[in-house]
């Protein structure tokens, strides 16, 4: 056997041209999803082979990079993933979010507002916002062809009929630029509103359904509602037990197996640096 | 000229002399061992006690030995063996809340009373392919002792009621069994279950699958897995008491599924149940899956996908019985051909002199 070697970010040259081809469609065509041959990447299908195969594909030697986890850079398939990145491409990597020019994720959108010198990479599972009440692409293709989404606003309008709400939590479908129906992937609805008018590219990579979708900076995008039902942000009713903060989302740890729960922030970021803020305040005090 | 009418029990004797010599492999490399696949080769071990519903290490390797490999084969091995042994009777159910931990994840807390233990595990490496000969052997790596009680996932939901019971045992009825019962549907939960833990990983996984793309979605979080060994217990008349028999490896799976709610129940959440022997995480994971979506009839949902379908599902599970009949295809159907043949050149026959006859009338 002899010794594998691997080009810089792992892919391939013509593999990077290929996917750059097609972020570059996605790019023009706001919400639209681009097929592309998604290559085999050395780690599972499902595990955010999509993000990562459109992060190799961007990455450049001088870029520095975050990669988090359900907001948090110490979830172990986030440390999984910028470890891999730190040998394949040599980038220096970060936690922190501001000093980070590429950040892969997975179902968060970070708490710290973005600037246009960033590119957020989203890992999706199923790309197609339609999936679930049309499971044939070749249909949902022609849905979205026709601009024809009467079938999520049904399913919108049953939901509020059963429940009196709209029953979706993540992943809360949105409409890009006035044409598109996308899935922002399963970020909770928390972070719907940090997606518009946002000034970092967002790039949407799905490696196992062979997607690719963008947001350019600045698009209008909109979450579905009702102009009697209006789209609601939700938290939790609670503050992160580490830093205070009262407007974040917030993850639940269970501390015993009396009930027995506190909450702290999802973004291990943001909140590492509200509390050296805080600590910081206090010090002249001393 | 090969014609096949006589030399069938000299055929059969050399194929099979060629098949043993064809799995020996180059006789310059050494056999492989029983016990070199009991220890190196855990997870296929795993896999075949897990499908052949037989839990002997030694006798799953010697299997895999002698079925050059082929998994599917070395569970009909075991499951050939297992038919043939007596039965004393059945265990006190496993209580899976006791186990001796070696992995525990859930995806729905970040941590929990128990703690999170990655263990032995695949996930978060790379796939990058090593050098065969590893110039060191692995360090041996800390593994914690003295833990603190580990409960289960669905039972810290429980107790704020936003998860369903566990249903309770009933101790005079007695378990299903499809090794002494034949399947009958509509078919109890714990015959379904027992029916999946034996199913073919690769049937499951694809049903598991196709639940989360759309055919028959069930809103799945992986509530927890568990890998550890966990203690068999009988109980014996003539003591009165249950005895310990030994202890067992199994993974655990249970999800936490939405659950719309109906007319008589309020929402909350279902659960999906997985268990399989030794160390079998992605059987455990699609058995939880198809589990939960084997219960939409009872749960009100509407069934109209693959996974969802009980008699699809349950009928199809088996490799045994699948391999069996879809390879029976090699054996001879002369007979039937024949006959086939004959009505095939019949109908050809009217046919061509059907259309003759209606050409002529459109003439």
């Amino acid at each position: 056997m002899s010794a594998a070697s691997y080009n810089f970010a792992y892919l391939d040259e013509q593999s990077k041209r290929m996917i750059r081809r097609a972020i570059l469609k996605a790019i023009a065509i706001p919400g639209y999803q681009v097929p592309f041959a998604s290559r085999e990447m050395p780690m599972p299908y499902g595990w955010g082979t999509g993000g990562i195969q459109v992060t190799a594909a961007i990455l450049g030697p001088d870029d520095v990079l975050k990669v988090i986890d359900q907001g948090s850079d110490d979830t172990t398939n986030a440390v999984s993933i910028r470890a891999f990145f730190a040998k394949v491409a040599d980038v220096k990597t970060t936690t922190a979010t501001a000093d980070a020019t590429v950040i892969q994720t997975r179902h968060r959108v970070p708490e710290t507002p973005l600037s246009d010198r960033q590119i957020l990479v989203y890992q999706v599972p199923i790309p197609e916002p339609l999936r679930f009440l049309e499971p044939r692409e070749t249909e949902t293709r022609r849905l979205h062809a026709l601009a024809d989404y009467g079938l999520m606003h049904v399913k919108l309008y049953e939901d509020i009929a059963h429940h009196g709400h709209i029953a979706t939590a993540y992943a809360y479908p949105v409409m890009v630029a006035g044409r598109y129906l996308m899935d922002p992937s399963p970020v909770p609805k928390f972070d719907n509103p940090k997606i518009g008018g946002c000034a970092a590219l967002q790039l949407f990579g799905a490696g196992r359904e062979k997607r690719i979708y963008a947001i350019p900076p600045y698009t209008r995008v909109v979450s579905l509602d009702f102009a009697d039902y209006p789209f609601e942000r939700y938290r939790q009713q609670g503050t992160c037990a580490l830093c205070g903060a009262d407007d974040t989302f917030l993850d639940e740890v269970v501390t015993d197996d009396k009930g027995g729960r506190m909450f702290i922030c999802s973004d291990s970021d943001y909140c590492e640096k509200r509390r050296e803020t805080a600590s910081a305040k206090e010090r002249p005090h001393d | 000229m090969y014609v096949a009418v006589k030399g069938g029990e000299r055929a059969i004797a050399n194929a099979h002399k060629l098949l043993a010599h064809e799995r020996r492999g180059d006789e310059s490399v050494p056999e492989l061992t029983v016990p070199q696949i009991e220890g190196q080769l855990a997870l296929a071990v795993a896999r075949v006690m897990a499908e052949g519903s037989l839990y002997d290490r030694e006798l799953a390797a010697l299997a895999i030995k002698q079925a050059w490999g082929d998994l599917i084969e070395a569970i009909f091995l075991v499951r050939a063996y297992r038919t043939t042994l007596p039965r004393f009777g059945a265990s006190e159910p496993l209580d899976t809340a006791r186990m001796e931990i070696r992995r525990r994840i859930s995806a729905t807390f970040k941590d929990l009373p128990g703690g999170q233990i990655l263990g032995p595990t695949f996930d978060y490496t790379h796939r990058l392919l090593e050098e065969p000969a590893a110039p060191l052997p692995p360090e041996q790596a800390p593994r914690e002792t003295d833990r603190e009680p580990t409960p289960r996932v669905t039972d810290i939901l429980a107790g704020e009621a936003l998860i369903e019971p566990s249903p309770e045992a009933d101790p005079s009825d007695r378990p299903g069994d499809i090794t002494r019962d034949p399947l009958t549907f509509p078919a109890s939960r714990d015959v379904r279950l027992q029916n999946l833990s034996r199913a073919d990983e690769g049937f499951l996984l694809a049903l598991g699958y196709s639940t989360q793309r759309g055919y028959g979605r069930n809103h799945p979080f992986a509530g927890e897995i568990r890998l550890g060994e966990v203690e068999v217990e009988f109980f014996a008349e003539e003591l009165g008491f249950a005895v310990p028999l030994g202890a067992i490896t199994v993974t655990e799976c249970q999800t936490v599924n939405q659950f719309k709610g109906s007319d008589t129940e309020p929402p909350q959440f279902t659960r999906g149940y997985g268990l399989a022997f030794g160390h079998s995480e992605r059987k455990a994971m699609s058995m939880a899956l198809v589990d939960r979506a084997l219960r939409a009839g009872e749960l009100g949902e509407e069934a109209r996908a693959p996974a969802q379908d009980e008699e699809f599902v349950l009928s199809h599970s088996d490799n045994v019985q699948a391999t069996g009949f879809v390879e029976h295809l090699k054996l001879p159907h002369y007979v039937d051909f024949q006959s086939e043949l004959g009505l095939l050149r019949q109908i050809r026959a009217s046919f061509e002199g059907g259309a003759d006859a209606s050409k002529d009338g459109a003439e």
